[in-house]
């Protein structure tokens, strides 16, 4: 199969076995009585990446965090940061900084002094303690609000303050925890680029906890998907989006369409799999499950064809089946297509030109089709 | 407009009537001529003049004061540690007893608390007088201030604390720099819970008081018992005005300080 690196820039320090991670999870667990958090959990995070951990609620995401940050203390296993193992280290000796989701902004100090609390606390110069106030103000384009309270901020300007708070200090690491969480779609849109800018600008490591897998996909050089306190894949967005390694993970991000089948035949580079359909999928794949084993096929809904035309590969890649529904999203069209198992697909294609001669409309016969290296197959 | 009627009025009249009609009274008469209290003479400031050569009543408010001013300031500290130490640590040993044993006092009987007291005074064999009465006072005014500053701290956002500790405060300076500031409004309604009710306190101080440790409500019920002077009336107007002065500060403060949130936070939604 084809590398499916990060696309954003050439920044791949996890695929050179030479580079030594910033911070390194090994084996650790957390529970909390008869609840386990965190499940023997490794990971490694290198320097000056954009590390995502994205998760539904409960899945341990923020736990890990709160270690990271000294908050809580492993069960067991250790964290190693910098060379340098933190068991036993208290949060107000760590090389760390975090920004939390409710902004835990100091509500009876200014903005001003909430930045500075941090600098304070290590005995820094008053002068020093003021140009890098500044500087930071300057960076979250709040040097006109360092004398209000964060009673008299909107919801974006305290956002910046706490993000100004936990950078004022200079960590090695900067953890975030659902940053984006509390402001509206607009305005999150907006912040994702600018906090990727100024990681890029100031070269730290960063570490965000997510439930949202959009801000995940946007922002991180990879992400570590989480379900029950274990890690399910590691990899780059494109990885995750286009090579999920499990079932979970193909469903966890975006749409899919799952075919459940028998693999009838595998080798030369592509697998076949009989699906419960009624049809035939062929797909290349690098690793070629048993002949006879269970194996499903994934295949996102961008990725199918929708035609009225039998399509040449058919009976190959193709089934027939009707138009349940449409959902027309203004730069896309969603098709759902009920085949004759009565299993609806989801079909989405570009509305590329402004208008289409006899469009598909409901209840019409249609064939939907892809290419062999549309899909992935998921063994489990 | 809402239209009153003559059952709301005749509820209004009553009811007020009912709280303060015994007070006005009380002010009246302090203003009158006449040494028999219930029979009007004209008016008068006499009384409170007598009243500052009245060295029994003076010393008697010193003690009042010196007494709660200690003991609320005792009580306070206590009392904050006492909440913080129940919000805080909720899955210790024996919480649902220790949290019960705080509030029991708020609903002991007083007679009960101060013969207690008293009876542990007298078996340690520590002299009764005016370290005696502090101490009943912390006693049964910490588990007050305990209450508030409780309910202050269940609604307290714990991640400005780790946010603290996060950004280098060690815990003591932690709770110096963000907690105390944060939840000093109720403690110091606390503390001014603690002080009024050491204040106007006269069943445990009567216990636990001895010679030379007389508080002002000590001191006017006895003289009362001897008959009401129109003196004693003048002390209760003055007691009185400090109260409903010190009522109508706090209200004011906090009014005008809601106001002006309300103000800052439109302010920060028009931009």
């Amino acid at each position: 199969m084809k590398s499916l690196g990060s696309i954003r820039r050439s920044f791949a320090p996890w695929a050179d076995p030479k580079s030594v991670p910033f911070i390194a999870v090994k084996n650790v667990t957390k529970k909390f009585g008869d609840f386990t958090a965190v499940d023997d959990l490794s990971l490694n995070i290198y320097p000056r990446e954009f590390f995502a951990l994205l998760g539904a609620s409960g899945c341990g995401k923020s736990t890990l965090l709160r270690m990271l940050a000294g908050f809580e203390q492993p069960t067991s296993g250790e964290i190693i940061l910098d060379g340098q193992s933190l068991a036993g280290i208290p949060p107000y000796k760590r090389p760390v900084n975090m920004m939390f989701q409710s902004y835990a902004l100091f509500p009876h100090m200014t903005v001003e002094n909430n930045i500075a609390f941090g600098l304070k606390q290590d005995g820094m110069p008053k002068a020093d303690i003021a140009a890098r106030v500044d500087q930071m103000l300057k960076l979250v384009k709040l040097d006109k609000f360092a004398k209000r309270k964060p009673h008299q901020l909107s919801g974006g300007q305290r956002q910046r303050v706490a993000l100004a708070r936990s950078l004022a200090k200079r960590p090695k690491v900067l953890l975030l925890d659902e940053p984006l969480g509390a402001l509206d779609k607009k305005l999150r849109e907006e912040t994702q680029f600018e906090l990727m800018d100024l990681q890029q600008e100031l070269g730290l490591t960063f570490v965000v906890v997510t439930h949202d897998q959009e801000e995940a996909m946007t922002m991180a050089d990879r992400i570590a998907v989480m379900a029950h306190g274990k890690v399910v894949q590691v990899a780059t967005p494109p990885e995750i989006y286009e090579a999920p390694n499990s079932r979970f993970v193909a469903d966890f991000i975006g749409d899919v369409n799952i075919f459940d089948g028998t693999v009838s035949s595998a080798g030369n580079g592509t697998v076949e799999i009989a699906t419960q359909s009624g049809f035939t999928v062929r797909v290349a794949s690098a690793e070629l499950p048993a002949v006879g084993a269970n194996a499903g096929f994934a295949v996102r809904p961008e990725k199918i064809r929708v035609g009225r035309d039998r399509p040449a590969c058919a009976p190959l890649n193709a089934v027939q089946g009707e138009i349940w529904d449409i959902g027309y999203l203004g730069d896309m069209t969603v098709f759902h297509v009920k085949l004759k198992d009565g299993k609806v697909i989801k079909a989405s294609s570009l509305n590329a030109v402004r208008a289409v001669e006899d469009p598909i409309g409901y209840d019409q016969e249609v064939w939907i089709s892809f290419d062999e290296n549309a899909g992935v197959v998921l063994k489990d | 407009m809402q239209r009153w009627s003559r059952f709301n009025i005749a509820s209004i009249v009553i009811g007020f009537a009912f709280l303060y009609l015994p007070i006005v009274l009380l002010v009246i008469f302090s203003f009158n001529e006449s040494k028999l209290v219930t029979v009007w003479a004209g008016f008068s400031t006499k009384w409170y003049v007598q009243l500052l050569h009245n060295q029994a009543l003076l010393d008697a408010a010193w003690v009042t004061v010196r007494v709660g001013l200690i003991s609320a300031t005792v009580a306070t500290v206590l009392g904050t540690m006492a909440a913080l130490a129940m919000t805080r640590y909720t899955r210790f040993r024996g919480r649902m007893l220790f949290s019960g044993m705080i509030y029991a006092p708020l609903v002991m009987p007083e007679v009960i608390t101060g013969l207690s007291m008293l009876l542990l005074f007298v078996a340690i064999g520590f002299d009764r007088g005016f370290w005696t009465l502090t101490l009943a006072h912390i006693t049964f005014t910490m588990c007050f201030v305990a209450v508030v500053v409780q309910s202050r701290l269940l609604s307290f956002d714990r991640s400005i604390e780790e946010a603290a500790m996060d950004l280098g405060a060690t815990p003591v300076a932690t709770f110096l720099q963000v907690t105390l500031p944060v939840i000093a409004p109720a403690v110091f309604s606390g503390w001014v819970l603690a002080f009024t009710l050491s204040l106007d306190d006269l069943v445990i101080s009567s216990f636990t008081s001895g010679p030379g440790a007389t508080t002002l409500p000590m001191r006017i019920y006895s003289q009362v018992r001897l008959g009401v002077t129109p003196e004693i009336n003048a002390v209760c107007t003055i007691l009185i005005g400090i109260v409903a002065m010190g009522v109508l500060i706090a209200s004011v403060v906090s009014r005008r300080r809601e106001i002006q949130r309300v103000k800052d936070e439109q302010a920060a939604f028009a931009h």
